[in-house]
């Protein structure tokens, strides 16, 4: 019986990280590929520590397991947003698709910060989508 | 068809063939940032590998190795995320 539910959670998770890297692969562009990476492989690596965690009667285990999903989950946003704010200061361009830049004029390029009021800018902003699907494949 | 041969031929093949898929985005990727989180991705990938080897040899000790690769994967973004918003003043 443990046996059957230790199988169905491990593969669960490894089909989650497998479709994380698919998703990295074939997703068009930066911004999409990283909301794919951060949510389905932390949710895999998260399922496999708990089984790990099931399997092994060691009170030691289970706490470096829920240690490790802890720390995942809490830093992985943190570096997704740092690493998505740096590629859109770099000038990283949005998919073809993209129908609106809501960002476009928004940040000062200045001091970095993000503006906060409503009105928009004097002069029209210049959105980063691509023109093409080569750039950002 | 025990558990460990399931994870022998399904689970571990399984990761194998995500941390190829994600090193043909590292190599390939068009910008540097694409590469950054592809190599975050590929670590994240290898704690649940070592979690899996830890499960197949019995070598509870094997997940300390996990706890310090998931500092180092955050760090590493960290750092690389910060000092590519930097390159961008100059």
């Amino acid at each position: 019986m443990i046996n059957i539910i230790i199988g169905i959670l491990s593969t669960i998770g490894a089909f989650a990280i497998f479709f994380a890297s698919l998703g990295i692969l074939r997703m068009p562009d930066f911004y999409l590929r990283l909301s794919v990476t951060v949510k389905a492989a932390t949710l895999g690596v998260g399922l496999l520590l708990f089984c790990a965690a099931i399997i092994f009667p060691d009170i030691s285990v289970s706490t470096k397991a829920l240690a490790i999903t802890f720390f995942l989950i809490i830093t992985s946003p943190i570096a997704a947003h740092m690493i998505g704010r740096a590629a859109y200061f770099t000038g990283t361009p949005l998919w073809k698709g993209t129908i609106v830049d809501q960002l476009a004029g928004m940040y000062d390029k200045e001091t970095h910060e993000l503006k906060n009021d409503a009105e928009p800018p004097a002069e029209e902003p210049e959105e980063q989508i691509a023109k093409t699907e080569d750039e950002t494949d | 068809m025990t558990l460990e041969t399931y994870f022998d031929y399904f689970i571990l093949p399984i990761l194998t063939i995500s941390v190829i898929l994600v090193f043909i985005r590292l190599i390939k990727g068009p910008k540097v940032v694409d590469r950054v989180i592809a190599l975050d991705l590929i670590i994240t990938i290898g704690i649940g590998i070592i979690t899996i080897f830890t499960i197949r040899s019995n070598q509870i000790v094997l997940l300390d190795v996990a706890i310090m690769l998931a500092l180092i994967a955050f760090l590493g973004t960290v750092a690389f995320s910060f000092y590519i918003e930097k390159r961008e003043d100059d």
